[in-house]
């Protein structure tokens, strides 16, 4: 349980100090001294609490709810269930950016246990809690289905029976097409003779492998604060996407944007879970029915039964050439998406785009389907989409190589893509080199030696279509004492973002760190910006900051050379040579605006032209390695060794790196070995709780080996490209190839719990 | 109203007097009354550990640990690990470490691992994972903390 420095290969040029430094962390003395505010935190005058009743019935139809003896109890201000909301007819009961089948609270109907039926309102949290016990409510329950299976069954119920409307964020309406009522959306991913590559193949393998419905347990539960002013709504909440919740919100009230404010202070954890909308509306709706301000905090066991990460099916087939060459892959994979369909659309595009790898594959057909079942609602949770397929797609090739007598590095070294080669067609070409970072990985395992009995080492490798849309702004305000205010929309969900886009400043205008601050996510002040997640912050967002130092610069340049009339201007760091005169930055703005007063404002902004006008942005790609250990008696896998690599192009901050890819790895860890949300055939959710949903704990860790390589080969500023989600993705597969070589046993079910494994062990001394 | 019962604690050196409900926690005490925020509320069922305050120096989940326990004994939270707005050692190394990302973890993890030391000055590796094992981290993969625990134990062998 050591761990051993990072290594570092470094290949591209120099950027500019502080960029490639590690910097501390900006948040860092705001984090331990419990100084630093995170939405759980904030409380505004007047504030009342709410509470949540929710369905005990995975499904059912409401037929009566008898709100009067909640009301009735001293200190309860408001009781709200859907009919009030819909009464009102101010309000859009139905959200959703995707599909708007998400209502704010159930309308007539649950879909699944531990859906929000009623709110309530009171003078303080426990008295909230009460009242929504105390309101009854007559169900009339409805067949229930939970696995992906059963829904597609004939005879299995109807569980979204009207289609919903789009929602307002475009782009899946190709993705909607539905084959079964149940289908939510389907994501295809074809080319090539898929036929003829399975008609002449040497070695066709198949397999059915599941994934398991997860939970990313950000630690700061789902919270939110709403509070009406003057007609428009602030809303304080833990989330990613400040801007994607602000135009979320926005329809439900039919508010204009400039009315709606949120403010996402520090998040307490995030890993996809916390994008998009998820308890604002909500929030809001019992704020405005209340006339007061109104803070509602679920508890963990209510945060499970919001937002979890999506199980999956996969059935996969690929046929392979003698000499281990891919001939073409052919997937279904369906997705458990739960009862509504939150992001799962993006995430069925993505697991559909991530199931073929980072591969020279001739034909391809892949069909993604995410399904509605009576479970708590799956969207965004880190990896999005690849490690569902990852563990099916890694897992062949080394099954291929083992049938084929190829060493499993190799087989990925033949059928691997060259940097900048497309692994599809129409998409930019890969920006990593994956050969490269395949050596490195072999050489921190000690590939080629003889690991100790019941020892074995394992790896995978993943490439995801990251950075989502390339859509940001930015600006930077150069006050007149030169130090400078950026403002982005960017949240600080732990990953670092305060701290790498401060840097990023600094070096653009070349004056020292502890001259930036930055203002982020608060949509009100800041400046656009899509999204916090798919990697993309240090490269999108890091791309429209040095657009706004680039544009403050050229305005002071112009100011400089109106006030000195001077003949030759030149750039320096910290400011401008004007007419052979250093003038700093506050100085040019002193001087325009003639007095201690003033400043510049430089505008940034990206999007899809120029260098990011070819999707993705980039390609995050993951290459794992491990050693483990099988013990035959219990059936336990321990990892003993856990390498990464962050390809990152170049790292703004290592240390950063190394943590994102680490913690990264380790929610990996949890998903392959330990992690997964059981349901009944009834819709019972066995372990919704932190006790019995068991996630990577201090004494779990392994030997940790992080590689960083900076080649330079990224989209962003000085070649970077993002990280943080890359090093998940393969884990799972990783940890079953290594299992294999183990033990014997081929994994195809994650989490690889004890009993499985054991299972496994047993049907293979049957067999012999 | 509900009933009160009369405590007199002290938080962080500073004593109050203090009339609470009897099901009131002490972390509810502490962030709803005394605004002290940094003890944070996650698994509300003392396996999470990022409530963790110490009462007279012993680590204890603040999501169960009734406030009308605490009374005539001290508390000690997040905030009074500084002093005068110098850091000490154990938080010094949590950010030369970077052992927290989110650092919705850190409070409680910063009390367990100061409960650590103040029992064994000196703890070896595996007594350092031993002490945090009852608090969740899911961001770092804990090996920061470790290392950081690990340094502070060193930094305070030395002065």
């Amino acid at each position: 349980m050591t761990r051993v420095e990072p290594w570092r290969v470094t290949t591209r040029p120099t950027p500019p100090s502080p960029i490639g430094e590690s910097v501390p962390r900006r948040d860092g003395v705001a984090k331990v001294t419990g100084a630093a505010r995170y939405a759980t935190d904030m409380a505004v005058p007047g504030m009342a609490w709410a509470k949540v009743l929710r369905s005990p019935y995975p499904h059912a139809r409401i037929r009566s709810i008898d709100t009067s003896a909640a009301k009735a109890l001293p200190g309860v201000i408001a009781v709200v269930t859907a009919e009030d909301l819909k009464a009102r007819g101010d309000i859009n009961l139905y959200y959703g950016h995707a599909l708007t089948d998400h209502p704010i609270l159930a309308d007539g109907v649950v879909r699944y246990s531990g859906e929000a039926v009623a709110g309530v309102v009171a003078e303080d949290e426990l008295t909230a809690y009460e009242a929504a016990q105390a309101i009854l409510v007559d169900y009339e329950p409805l067949t229930v289905v939970v696995d992906v299976e059963g829904a597609l069954g004939s005879g299995a119920p109807v569980i979204h029976e009207k289609e919903a409307k789009q929602g307002f964020h475009r782009g899946f309406d190709e993705d909607i097409q539905r084959d079964h009522p149940n289908v939510c959306s389907t994501a295809v991913q074809k080319f090539g003779d898929i036929d003829a590559a399975f008609a002449g193949a040497h070695l066709v393998l198949e397999g059915e492998y599941r994934y398991p419905n997860s939970y990313a347990y950000a630690m700061e539960p789902y919270n939110s604060m709403a509070e009406w002013r003057h007609g428009g709504l602030t809303v304080w909440t833990s989330c990613q996407h400040p801007f994607m919740v602000r135009d979320d919100v926005s329809h439900v009230f039919n508010l204009a944007l400039a009315n709606m404010r949120v403010i996402a202070p520090y998040v307490g954890g995030g890993y996809g879970s916390k994008s998009y909308t998820k308890i604002e509306p909500l929030t809001a709706a019992l704020a405005l029915v209340a006339g007061r301000p109104v803070k509602l905090v679920l508890s963990i066991d209510e945060s499970i039964l919001t937002t979890r990460g999506d199980g999956a099916r996969v059935r996969i087939k690929t046929a392979f050439e003698a000499d281990g060459r891919i001939r073409g892959r052919q997937a279904e994979i369906l997705l458990n998406t739960g009862a509504y369909a939150e992001n799962s659309p993006l995430v069925a595009r993505k697991s559909a785009n991530r199931i073929s790898g980072p591969y020279r594959i001739p034909a391809l057909d892949i069909t993604c389907r995410a399904i509605y079942t009576n479970t708590a609602p799956a969207s965004s949770f880190r990896g999005f989409g690849a490690p569902q397929g990852v563990l099916p797609g890694e897992s062949q090739i080394d099954e291929a190589a083992e049938r084929l007598g190829i060493d499993p590095i190799e087989i990925r070294r033949r059928n691997v893509v060259a940097p900048g080669e497309a692994p599809w067609p129409k998409v930019r070409g890969l920006d990593a080199d994956l050969q490269a970072d395949l050596s490195l990985v072999a050489e921190a395992l000690d590939w080629a030696s003889t690991p100790q009995p019941s020892h074995a080492r394992g790896i995978a490798i993943s490439a995801s279509d990251a950075g989502s849309e390339p859509v940001s702004t930015a600006l930077i305000r150069i006050h007149v004492d030169g130090s400078a205010t950026a403002t982005i929309g960017t949240s600080e969900i732990g990953q670092g973002s305060a701290t790498v886009m401060a840097q990023i400043v600094a070096a653009e205008l070349g004056i020292p760190l502890e001259n930036v601050s930055l203002l982020q996510s608060d949509t009100a002040a800041v400046a656009y910006d899509r999204s916090t997640g798919a990697s993309r912050s240090t490269t999108i967002v890091g791309l429209a900051l040095q657009d706004a130092a680039r544009d403050a610069r050229a305005q002071l340049r112009e100011w400089a050379g109106e006030v000195w009339s001077a003949e030759s201007i030149e750039e320096a760091r910290g400011g401008l040579v004007v007419g052979g005169v250093h003038r700093g930055w506050g100085e040019i703005v002193g001087a325009y605006f003639a007095g201690d007063f003033g400043e510049v404002v430089g505008r940034g902004r990206v999007r899809k032209v120029g260098a990011t006008k070819q999707m993705p942005p980039f390609w995050e790609v993951g290459c794992v390695g491990v050693e483990v250990h099988v013990d035959e008696e219990t059936g336990q896998i321990r990892v003993d060794k856990l390498v990464t690599v962050g390809d990152v192009g170049c790292a703004i901050n290592p240390q950063l790196v190394e943590s994102q890819d680490l913690g990264a790895a380790i929610m990996g860890f949890g998903m392959a070995l330990t992690e997964e949300l059981i349901y009944t055939d009834e819709g019972t959710l066995l372990n919704g709780n932190i006790v019995e949903y068991r996630v990577p704990r201090a004494s779990d860790m392994p030997e940790y080996i992080g590689i960083i390589a900076e080649r330079g080969d990224g989209v962003g500023i000085y070649g970077a490209k993002g990280g943080g989600e890359g090093s998940l993705n393969p884990v799972a597969a990783a940890i079953a190839n290594a299992v294999r070589r183990a033990a014997g046993i081929r994994l195809r079910e994650a989490p690889f719990t004890p009993e499985r494994v054991w299972l496994a062990i047993r049907e293979r001394d049957a067999a012999k | 109203m509900p009933e009160t019962i009369d405590i007199t604690l002290s938080v962080n050196g500073l004593a109050h007097e203090l009339a609470v409900q009897a099901n009131v926690t002490i972390a509810d005490l502490l962030r709803l009354e005394l605004g002290l925020t940094g003890a944070k509320i996650s698994c509300d069922m003392q396996v999470c550990g990022a409530c963790t305050v110490l009462v007279d120096g012993l680590a204890v989940s603040g999501c169960t640990y009734l406030a009308v326990d605490a009374d005539g004994r001290e508390v000690a939270t997040v905030e009074g690990l500084a002093t005068d707005g110098v850091l000490n050692p154990l938080q010094q190394a949590f950010i030369d470490h970077a052992a927290f990302q989110c650092g919705y973890c850190t409070p409680g993890m910063l009390m367990s691992a100061t409960a650590l030391l103040a029992e064994n000055p000196r703890p070896s590796r595996a007594e350092v994972i031993a002490g945090i094992d009852g608090n969740i981290c899911r961001c770092t993969g804990y090996l920061p903390i470790i290392d950081a625990v690990l340094q502070a134990a060193e930094a305070g062998a030395q002065r």
